[in-house]
């Protein structure tokens, strides 16, 4: 255990040194070269031999965290980077970490990242001899594989048959089944009447789910428990087979129960040799997208890891794997593990392998590629500690767990003081988040000797991760980390509908932490006026100081007034709170995005978004931005004969839930709409969102059309 | 705290026994007679009135300053002053209320030393009668006298029109000192009810005039005359609510939610002034370090020439902690002024807004950051200006409406003022108004560019077509190379220095610091003949 700890704590230092010197290159450009050079000393340790030749260059084909992930490396290992970006992107973070960047268009997608004619000239420019390809973009396109090949340039990754064999979701199940890999069990093709559904469905065992082969994700898929309902969903599926598709085929398989989602990483080389680095749990998910993934899993013994891991390695050399790959299962309730697909790619979560194996999955990507052997045998492979990663994006997760938003980040400061923490992140302080790319901030990454280490470290850098200018999604991050069913590691891929049916609503507040909340406002409160009074050098302030020793307070969260009293002692404040006392004290230093108090003894970070003369406190603890009024008494007496602004009635009004782009509109100014009826579509961020009618009646007005882009509140529709 | 406990229970106690001594009508013990006076002074015009003002969502005359100044603090002047009128039935006991329709006295915010009225609407509907004029002009003598601000409540429906000619004395004498206290002490109007006729001009003389939204107005006429003069059907909000004000007139500098909100934000507004034209301008204990690295500034401009982006971004990541208390934020959006602190001591901040017309100067535009600048300049406060400036807006629209006259206020500020002033110029300083921009021609004490920025006489794309009449095609890249960067203006010395946008504000503390003492004096004159 003790050696373990030492991995892990190499993997930190390894981790913040690179990050810590890339703030000062950001000062001051000159500095640049110099930085390479103080890295690759840094990170000699971590394995690197220098005598074994590689790349000259290396380009990039991707941006954001993943692109400055591979530019890490391989400035570790003496490689020259390119870097291609679209036009908005130009003075991105990994455009100025690489030593050239190639513009290779404008900023929607499909003509720059994916653009790959403008790749291949931006690699023929600048002579790179291999590619990264990163993940999503071009990572799995077979096609640009083979025009890489065809240019005699190396591509980071598997060769293009593995590419197209995993590709494809039958032939790779196909495959898997070949290969003896558990797959579901199931039946894909044209199924006659419901009486062979039935006897499919029998055969297989129920539950089976139904659905058309054409059909994509989890779209049209029905659940049968039963004969009856099997004949429902055969009847449904073929229709919409028929209607929607144009293609007859069903595919009925074992539907899996409160499945978990949990993955092998598998590496392999050229000449044969494969191994698995462990799995990582990515159960908790939204839409299909993971939220939270953590490694080793809880819920697997080490009978079933390497059965997994063998399989998931017997696919690979079927397949005649070479590079880092992914092969994912669902595991059922009773530790039975089906294929589910194999991604040929380095994975978003490859750092928590990283972080328990001690490998650099993109250094041994690269050897693979030029043609080394692998280094390591199976038997080399740890479990070191545990690893938590926990996915910051842009977006606000009070609305359906998620919904992006953009902007500016006005203040960004990254969690690095906490020890073993490692943040992957392609932003920094000033960076825009567009509409035009992923809605990711960053993957922030905490390890441990174990499990409630790891869990301890992420809560302390949720707390500490400084994110304005955007909505962000780190309280539903805290409060998936802090469930007692996360803790219990009792999760699978419906852990947030299941956890929140109606929605996630932020942080509950203990009456403790409640008081603690309260104690904080107030405080911060008082140093604030106390502060108003200290002017410095001016000699007419009155000789009198002002009497006041109690700052009888009044102060409002949600719906509930509280009466606080405070009374302060230089840094220490005595605040009673309802009738309780607590001691507080902190260095309240109005200008820090920081704020760390001890209540009673206790340690405690808040985050305090905004002040105004007004009494407005907004205020992030645990993750959830609370917003309090703070006012003396006399205010808030005085503050009972104000009125009551009129508030705006939602329900007939349509605004736009998040910045995107306008799809479609289906109504004109009046029409009549019902309640629940669809009357825009936004597109954002790949996400077609339908916005509905909130009542019946006319429409007023129509204040967008398609095509369109439109801003987070903006106006759409209205109704009479 | 103590004055609050007391106050309810004074106006609860103190009905009974003022209608049962004025029934009686004995006389009393003097003593008594004061103990009584003062009783009624403090319910103004009595409980019933008291609950029809808390009613339309405002507050009194007393809560108000109650909320406005330190706990404890205030000290009022003439609580026995009562009206001198004896017309219309005027001169009855009824009819006369201690103290008249307006509160007046001084205290203190945050320590420092404010004159402040505030009109009782509970009296009279707050008219002014010649006892209340009498009673404003004495608090103003003495806070020019000690170097004080004045505050006005405003919430009057108007003239005494019992008094006659009393009360348009009354006005003049008010706007007399309005006049001469303007540029010795700050004056400030918070409009918090009606304020309508000639009562609109003692707060179109002040300083700054902050309206309360829903319950606050300002016009000449009402709408009823409206209606009957012009025939237009208007509506008191429309004609002059807080909206109209603050962005369509520019009557007004800010409006506030309610009462409270409106004065808690007042007391945060006083902390940035000097309390005269003698004071320096304060300095506040700060937090945020004078030697902050803004490495967000670095990519703030965009690449493109023509993309816009917000200077309050700008401005808000430079200053203390990011607190920008701005000036007239809905009116003439492509200027932005206002208060902000740079290591503890306020400053002004003026600056071009790309994001609205493109940060052009307009007539509204260049009489907003005029004013802005001369009140800064009278108040020792420094300026610090942020520029990105195509121009001044072309078109009949500006020309009829006397852009020259306008933008000549702008520049007759700049020129004019003598307080430290700093310039950043973050990306176009086209033309005229390049100069008018606080340049270092108009004695800018430090003029720094951000290596984005381009001095130019105008844009590549006019300049072109003007020397080469459109036959020369390579001519624009090359007009670009030459003069859309710093260079060209570097070399001249007409900037100090090309800086890291990241280091601005280390370089604004550390020049702030020399510059504190800087002399500087015009010409002697009456006083300067500025194009109105």
């Amino acid at each position: 255990m003790a050696a373990s700890l030492c991995r892990a704590a190499a993997a930190g230092a390894w981790w913040r040194g690179p990050r810590q010197r890339h703030l000062l290159t950001l000062q001051c450009a000159a500095l640049h070269s110099r930085w390479c050079l103080v890295t690759s000393r840094t990170l000699y340790s971590a394995a690197y031999d220098p005598n074994e030749k590689t790349f000259e260059k290396l380009l990039i084909a991707n941006r954001g965290e993943i692109a400055c992930r591979v530019i890490k490396t391989c400035k570790k290992m003496g490689i020259k980077t390119v870097a291609i970006h679209s036009d908005v992107d130009s003075n991105a973070v990994h455009v100025k970490m690489a030593d050239e960047a190639v513009c290779v268009g404008p900023a929607p997608t499909s003509k720059s990242y994916l653009n790959m004619d403008a790749i291949m000239e931006a690699i023929k420019k600048t002579r790179a001899q291999a590619v990264h390809p990163g993940y999503g973009f071009l990572s799995e396109n077979k096609e640009f594989a083979r025009r890489l090949a065809s240019e005699d340039v190396t591509f980071i990754g598997p060769d293009t048959h593995a590419i197209q064999a995993m590709g494809d979701k039958i032939e790779s199940k196909l495959l898997a089944k070949n290969a003896k890999v558990n797959t579901i069990p199931g039946f894909d093709g044209v199924v006659k009447d419901a009486d062979e559904a039935v006897r499919i469905a029998r055969e297989i065992g129920y539950p089976v789910m139904i659905k058309a082969s054409a059909g994509g994700g989890g779209k049209g898929m029905r659940i049968a428990w039963d004969d009856e309902e099997t004949r429902e969903g055969f009847r449904f599926s073929s229709q919409e087979a028929a209607s929607s598709f144009g293609d007859d085929r069903l595919l009925i398989e074992k539907f899996i129960d409160n499945p978990r989602h949990i993955e092998i990483q598998v590496l392999a080389d050229k000449h044969g040799n494969a191994l698995w680095l462990n799995e990582r749990e990515c159960s908790i998910q939204r839409r299909n997208q993971k939220v939270v993934e953590e490694a080793p899993s809880t819920f697997l013994d080490p009978e079933t890891r390497r059965a997994m891991g063998e399989q998931a390695v017997g696919l690979a050399k079927a397949v005649k794997y070479s590079s880092a790959g992914t092969v994912e299962f669902l595991v059922d309730s009773r530790k039975n593990f089906y294929f589910l697909e194999m991604n040929t790619r380095l994975q978003v979560e490859h750092p928590i392998t990283e972080c328990i194996t001690g490998l650099d999955l993109v250094q041994e990507m690269i050897r693979v590629a030029k043609g080394y052997p692998l280094r390591h045998k199976q038997a080399d492979i740890p479990i070191n500690g545990w690893a938590v990663e926990c996915r910051v994006y842009a977006e606000d997760p009070y609305k359906s767990f998620g919904l992006p938003s953009i902007g500016r980040l006005s203040q960004y400061q990254e969690p690095l003081h906490v020890s073993n923490v490692r943040v992957d992140s392609g932003i920094q302080e000033g960076s825009d988040i567009s509409i035009y790319y992923d809605p990711m901030i960053s993957k922030l990454i905490t390890y441990g000797s174990d499990r409630a280490e790891a869990l301890q470290r992420m809560e302390e850098a949720l707390d500490n991760y400084v994110i304005r200018g955007v909505t962000h999604n780190v309280a539903l991050l805290r409060e998936v980390i802090i469930h007692p069913r996360f803790v219990q590691g009792d999760v699978n891929t419906k852990f947030l509908p299941d956890v929140y049916p109606d929605g996630f609503k932020g942080h509950k507040l203990t009456d403790l932490e409640k008081r603690e909340l309260l104690t904080t406002a107030a405080s911060l409160y008082v140093a604030g006026q106390l502060r108003s009074q200290r002017f410095l050098g001016v000699p007419r302030i009155s000789l009198a100081k002002l009497d006041v020793s109690n700052w009888e307070l009044s102060v409002e969260l949600g719906d509930e007034t509280h009466s606080v009293t405070v009374s302060n002692n230089g840094s220490t404040f005595s605040v009673e709170v309802d009738g309780r006392k607590l001691n507080v004290t902190s260095e309240w230093n109005l200008a820090s995005p920081l704020l760390s108090v001890t209540i009673d003894g206790a340690q405690r970070t808040f985050q305090c978004l905004s002040r105004d003369a007004a009494g407005n406190i907004s205020i992030q603890f645990l993750g959830t931005v609370y917003k309090l009024q703070v006012l003396s008494r006399l205010a808030a007496e005085l503050s009972k004969y104000m009125p009551e602004k009129a508030v705006e009635d939602t329900s007939s009004i349509l605004r736009s839930p998040m910045p995107g782009t306008v799809v479609a509109v289906s109504v004109q100014p009046g029409d009549l709409v019902s309640e629940g009826q669809e009357i825009c579509v936004i597109e954002a961020m790949k996400m077609q969102n339908s916005m509905s009618a909130a009542k019946s009646g006319k429409v007023k007005a129509v204040h967008c059309k398609a095509g369109e882009t439109v801003g987070e509140g903006d106006l759409l529709v209205e109704l009479e | 705290m103590a004055t609050l406990r007391l106050l309810p229970r004074i106006l609860r106690a103190s009905r009974p026994r003022l209608t049962q001594s004025r029934s009686a009508g004995g006389p009393s013990s003097v003593p008594e007679r004061i103990a009584e006076k003062r009783r009624a002074a403090l319910l103004g015009g009595g409980q019933a009135r008291i609950d029809a003002q808390h009613k339309r969502g405002k507050l009194t005359a007393r809560e108000r300053i109650l909320l406005l100044l330190d706990q404890g603090s205030f000290v009022e002047y003439d609580m026995f002053v009562e009206h001198r009128c004896a017309d219309f039935g005027m001169e009855s006991d009824q009819n006369k209320y201690p103290g008249d329709s307006v509160v007046t006295g001084q205290g203190r915010i945050n320590g420092r030393l404010a004159y402040v009225f505030s009109q009782d609407f509970t009296v009279f509907g707050g008219s002014l009668s010649g006892a209340h004029a009498q009673k404003i002009c004495k608090i103003m003598d003495q806070a020019v006298m000690v170097g004080a601000p004045v505050i006005g409540l405003n919430d009057s429906g108007g003239a005494r029109i019992q008094e006659g000619v009393e009360s348009l004395a009354g006005y003049a004498d008010i706007f007399l000192r309005n006049v001469l206290c303007s540029g010795v002490v700050p004056q400030i109007s918070l409009i918090m009810g009606p304020c309508a006729g000639g009562a609109v001009y003692s707060p179109a003389l002040t300083d700054f005039t902050f309206m309360v939204k829903d319950t606050s107005y300002l016009f000449i006429t009402g709408p009823d005359v409206v209606k009957s003069v012009t025939n237009e059907d208007v509506t008191q909000e429309q004609l002059g609510g807080a909206k109209t004000h603050t962005a369509v007139s520019g009557v007004a500098h800010r409006a506030f939610e309610n009462d409270v909100d409106a004065l808690l934000n007042l007391r945060e507004f006083f902390n940035y002034l000097p309390l005269n034209n003698h004071d320096p301008a304060p300095v506040r204990e700060c937090h945020d370090p004078s030697n902050r690295l803004v490495p967000e500034l670095d990519s703030v401009v965009p690449m493109e020439s023509t993309k816009a982006y917000d200077m309050v971004d700008i401005v808000h990541s430079i200053v203390d902690e990011r607190e920008f208390f701005e000036i007239m934020p809905s009116y003439a959006r492509n200027i932005i002024v206002g208060f902000a602190r740079m290591n503890g001591r306020t400053v002004g901040i003026v600056g071009n807004q790309p994001k609205v017309a493109s940060g052009c100067l307009d007539i509204n535009s260049s009489v907003k950051g005029a004013r802005f600048v001369r009140f800064c300049d009278a108040f020792n406060i420094p300026l610090i200006t942020f520029v990105d400036v195509p121009g001044f807006l072309p078109g009949t629209a500006q020309e009829y409406g006397g852009i020259i006259r306008h933008g000549a206020k702008l520049l007759f500020a700049f020129a004019e003022a003598t307080v430290p002033k700093i310039t950043i110029i973050t990306r176009k300083a086209y033309g005229g108004a390049y100069d008018v921009m606080s340049s270092k021609h108009l004695r800018g004490d430090v003029n720094y560019a951000w290596p984005t920025a381009e001095v130019a006489v105008m844009g590549a794309k006019g300049a072109v077509q003007i020397i080469f009449r459109g036959k020369e095609a390579h001519a624009e890249a090359e007009y670009v190379n030459k003069f859309a960067n710093p260079f060209p203006a570097a070399i001249r010395g007409f900037v100090d220095d090309i800086i890291e946008p990241s280091t601005t504000r280390i370089r604004i503390c550390r020049d702030l610091e020399v510059l504190t003492s800087k002399t500087q004096s015009n010409p002697w004159k009456k006083h300067a003949n500025i194009p109105l």
